[in-house]
């Protein structure tokens, strides 16, 4: 069985459309999907938004925080609890093979 | 040939999401040892293919993730209702999965369909940047990140998570609201 593995730092941000992201889910625009043209700020002649933010995408900011704490406190219920000893016992076993 | 100590701590340091992880797909404790355990032989057998200075965590992520896959290809049947199976274990054995307080936003997260909760675990959990997570998954980086989204909108809707109060009179809620009291 080949195991995929060894990921290339390199090509890191090698896809453009993503090098401005954040990995944290509140940091994303719920209508991320959408084209760019799409989102584009229309602005008057003094450079004022001429259209503010939705309630409903303020909405779904706060949504996605509250999300994204549930699901890191869910997450990191299981990640307090550290390595189970039959865990640590093995990999130590197997890593004093010869 | 002895482990170098320095990619046995990495390893190591990696169990507890590894688990967290692990749980989050199978939805079963006992389970998600299993194919813990199972990641780690297979990971330690051919930690050769592993390149010191890469990613620890998403080489792990990614041999257990492909092994639980396979291991669902194996059983034709738990591939056809994996999601339907995944809703009811959580359903017959809520003490296997944790704690009681989780149990709503669990139960929402078991209706997600199985790529969708996987992504959005991955990016908005384990904290894997969209790359690293298109790269465990084995597809591009706009699939995770639409599967992300789709998850997200898909579990406010579940939960019903409603910050109406803090916003304007324009909210439908708040109209039906105000057109309330007929007597």
């Amino acid at each position: 069985m080949r195991i995929k593995g060894g990921f290339d730092m390199g090509e890191r941000g090698k896809n453009g459309e993503m090098k401005h992201r954040r990995t944290n889910l509140e940091a994303v625009e719920p209508e991320s999907d959408k084209p760019a043209s799409d989102k584009a700020e229309i602005r008057d002649s003094m450079g004022a938004p001429v259209n503010p933010p939705k309630p409903e995408a303020r909405l779904g900011r706060e949504v996605q925080a509250k999300i994204g704490q549930q699901l890191r406190a869910m997450y990191d219920d299981v990640v307090n609890q550290g390595v189970p000893e039959h865990i640590s016992d093995l990999v130590r076993r197997l890593s004093d093979q010869d | 040939m002895k482990l170098d100590p320095t990619i046995r701590d990495q390893v190591l340091s990696t169990v507890p999401s590894l688990r967290a992880f692990a749980i989050s797909l199978c939805g079963n404790i006992d389970r998600a040892d299993d194919l813990v355990q199972e990641t780690l032989l297979r990971a330690l057998s051919h930690i050769d293919s592993f390149e010191p200075g890469t990613n620890m965590p998403a080489w792990l992520f990614t041999i257990l993730r492909n092994l639980f896959r396979s291991e669902y290809r194996k059983r034709r049947r738990e591939v056809e209702d994996a999601d339907g199976r995944y809703a009811e274990t959580l359903k017959s054995h809520p003490e296997q999965t944790g704690r009681v307080e989780f149990e709503e936003f669990r139960t929402a997260l078991a209706k997600l369909p199985a790529d969708q909760r996987e992504a959005l675990i991955l990016v908005g959990a384990s904290g894997f940047s969209y790359e690293d997570a298109a790269g465990i998954c084995g597809c591009a980086v706009g699939t995770i990140k639409s599967r992300v989204n789709r998850a997200r909108t898909r579990l406010a809707d579940l939960l019903a998570i409603d910050s109406v109060d803090d916003f304007g009179p324009d909210r439908p809620t708040r109209a039906v609201l105000a057109g309330g009291g007929r007597n």
